[in-house]
């Protein structure tokens, strides 16, 4: 294991180093919340966030607009793909599972090479969390901390930083930084210590069963009053959709220029939770209903999703963004999930 | 991570096919005939193809001829919005893209030959039972007995006229019409497509079904097949469902679990009871 200790005033100009040579996408203030966005100085970086507004993996890897093709109208397509080289800085533990999620579903079947690019490009510096956000309930979720995906994981011990590389990447990147010592065993054990306290700290909204038995429980819950009753308020904004970092449904449009010969085809975010997501033509909807539609995204997140890349973990990584972004207070899966194992118990 | 060959294919990239044939059938329904640019189409009935038209969009289409009509495919598409209605101004010449075929869930070609089969259609629902019909005929021998049920609105919005002629003059295919609305010049049956199932209640015994048509009408013909106890694995429905991306990534086309734009379009009724969305 490649683990190295940097003091914070070295880090800052090792941040600044990386700065100068390459495109570094880090955690900043923007008022009193917090987004990914590019860096031009190590000043700007906060690895001491909550959340962000939006989640990195998704808006760097699926961003909320991207070009797909460009075409000439009545001519041939070109593939349109994003080579730039970056770093992102400081994405948490949660986010990063999310992000190890979606490499898994872009690669599954039919590559998806637009993705599968820019995710090549990328080095990815994880860091554990310093501050929890007022909804995060990632230890019920098992993402509290992670340990693959990451070609550096920080993680913020006191004066200084341990810095362990988790890939060959990691490797090079680890050792162009200046200052560093090897990690003793005493810092080790103050890392262990974070890592404890962040399965504690990590849980605003405690999950009463284990997160590995939520697809089970979801195989009897299908006709539960829960659905109804939660979606009674729902407003069908979406919102849960758009600050979710393991929703990746996208629309395809196409968008043609002024002069009607050269255009561009795009997809962009979308959301299951919107009405019209489903509907065909004959103004057929297949998920009419609100409740219909509220149920489908906790069943992605707690069922159909993880089955889907055979993963252990679900497909909602208790980050809470949903749960602050929702006005009628109806979207926070904990409380649904929990609901529903009162209900219906171990079995 | 990902190996650079499958990064370089873009599973989003139309590739060229000429319209080599555009009529128009009805008020609503072009027929198109379409040959890829220097490749051949490999497909098996119950595939679909993402059509393109720069500047316009897509618009996931059934491939309605059999893969025994070689050099070219066939598609028939239904005037309803942005991308159909550009469709329907195509001309002989014409270039568009396609991506595709796609779909593993297919019709049942292997698993159904030595027994017979009943295709009920429902209007469009035509235009993909077509790909296998054809494909049936033309390899006869193979499959028992034939029977196709077509239910349309009304006469004015038939379409394949002659080709339905011929389907209805040939001996070892038995073909049953009905429209909902009749008129004064129609003399065949009138009433909805469930009301040809009794008609053929001998063919149904250890038959292959095969069902297409529009979203409503699923229910009522699997209502009307119950009492001729078929088990549910020979009963296939061709579910259409709003589509993005054609390759599994879109998230628009999923039922529960599922995704109709790879699982399907066609699924065997046994596997309903998983997907209450389906119908
Ligand atoms: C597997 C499959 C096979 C199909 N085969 C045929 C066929 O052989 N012939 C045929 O005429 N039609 C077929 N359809 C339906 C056809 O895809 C839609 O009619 C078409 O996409 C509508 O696009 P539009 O741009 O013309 O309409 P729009 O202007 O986009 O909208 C008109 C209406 O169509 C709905 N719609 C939009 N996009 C889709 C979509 N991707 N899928 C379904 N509905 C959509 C809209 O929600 C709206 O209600 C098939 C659909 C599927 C899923
Ligand atoms: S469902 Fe809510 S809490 Fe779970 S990952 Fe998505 S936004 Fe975060
Ligand atoms: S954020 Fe809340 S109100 Fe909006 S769609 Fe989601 S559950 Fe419904
Ligand atoms: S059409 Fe996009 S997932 Fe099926």
């Amino acid at each position: 294991m490649n683990v190295k200790k940097i003091s914070k005033s070295a880090f800052t100009s090792f941040v600044d180093e990386l700065i100068s040579k390459q495109k570094v996408i880090g955690a900043q203030a923007k008022g009193d919340r917090f987004e990914f966005e590019q860096l031009e100085s190590a000043n700007q970086l906060r690895l001491d966030y909550d959340v962000t507004l939006r989640p990195p993996n998704r808006k760097y890897f699926l961003p909320p607009v991207e070009t797909l093709l460009t075409y000439e109208v009545g001519g041939s397509y070109q593939s349109v793909s994003d080579s730039t080289e970056f770093i992102l800085l400081g994405i948490h533990p949660y986010d990063l599972e999310a992000l190890n999620q979606m490499d898994l579903i872009f690669e599954q079947d039919n590559c998806d090479s637009h993705y599968m690019k820019r995710r090549n490009n990328a080095t990815i510096i994880a860091c554990d969390v310093v501050t929890p956000s007022r909804d995060v309930f990632a230890a019920s979720m098992g993402t509290a901390t992670v340990k693959s995906g990451f070609d550096v994981l920080l993680t913020d011990i006191g004066d200084s930083y341990l810095m362990e590389s988790g890939s060959p990447k990691g490797d090079k990147l680890l050792a162009k930084a200046k200052g560093t010592a090897d990690a003793t065993a005493e810092d080790l054990e103050k890392r262990q210590k974070v890592w404890n306290e962040n399965q504690n700290r990590l849980n605003k909204h405690k999950l009463n069963c284990d997160y590995s038995y939520l697809h089970k429980l979801l195989e009897r819950a299908y006709s539960h009053p829960v659905w109804e009753e939660k979606a009674k308020t729902c407003f069908s904004c979406g919102s849960c959709n758009q600050v979710c970092p393991t929703c990746y449904c996208f629309n395809v449009q196409d968008d043609v220029n002024w002069d009607f010969v050269k255009g561009k085809r795009q997809r962009a975010w979308d959301g299951c939770l919107l009405d019209g997501f489903t509907k065909v033509a004959g103004e057929h909807e297949f998920r009419k209903k609100r409740a219909d539609r509220f149920r489908h995204r906790l069943y992605r997140k707690g069922k159909y999703v993880p089955e889907k890349i055979s993963s252990k973990i679900p497909a909602c990584v208790g980050c809470g963004r949903c749960v602050h972004a929702c006005l009628p207070d109806i979207a926070n899966p904990v409380n649904v999930y929990n609901r529903l194992f009162d209900d219906l118990g171990l079995r | 991570m990902v190996k650079q060959s499958t990064i370089e294919k873009d599973i989003y990239l139309p590739r060229l096919a000429a319209v080599k044939q555009a009529d128009l059938l009805n008020e609503t329904e072009l027929y198109l005939q379409l040959a890829m640019d220097g490749e051949q189409l490999d497909y098996v009935p119950g595939q679909f193809v993402e059509v393109s038209l720069a500047g316009v969009g897509e618009a996931p289409i059934t491939i309605s001829s059999s893969p025994t009509q070689k050099g070219y495919f066939e598609l028939v598409v239904r005037k309803v919005g942005n991308v159909t209605n550009a469709i329907h101004k195509l001309k002989t010449g014409n270039k568009i893209g396609i991506r595709g075929p796609f779909g593993k869930g297919v019709y049942p070609v292997e698993e159904s030959k030595g027994r017979g089969i009943v295709f009920i259609c429902g209007g469009i629902g035509l235009v993909p039972q077509r790909s296998f019909i054809n494909y049936v005929l033309d390899n006869r021998d193979d499959y028992g007995d034939v029977t196709i049920l077509l239910g349309t609105k009304c006469q004015s919005q038939r379409f394949l006229t002659d080709e339905l002629q011929s389907w209805s003059k040939r001996s070892d295919v038995q073909f049953l019409e009905t429209v909902d609305q009749g008129d004064d010049c129609w003399k065949g049956n009138v009433g909805v497509v469930t009301t040809l199932i009794p008609k053929i209640e001998s063919k149904l015994k250890s038959a292959v079904v095969t069902i297409c048509g529009p979203p409503i009408m699923y229910k009522f013909v699997l209502m009307a097949l119950q009492e001729y106890n078929l088990q549910h694995e020979d009963i296939y429905l061709n579910l259409e469902r709003k589509m993005k991306c054609g390759v599994g990534k879109c998230g628009h086309c999923q039922i529960n679990h599922v995704y109709a734009c790879m699982d399907g379009p066609v699924f065997r009724y046994s596997d309903l009871a998983a997907m209450p969305e389906a119908i």
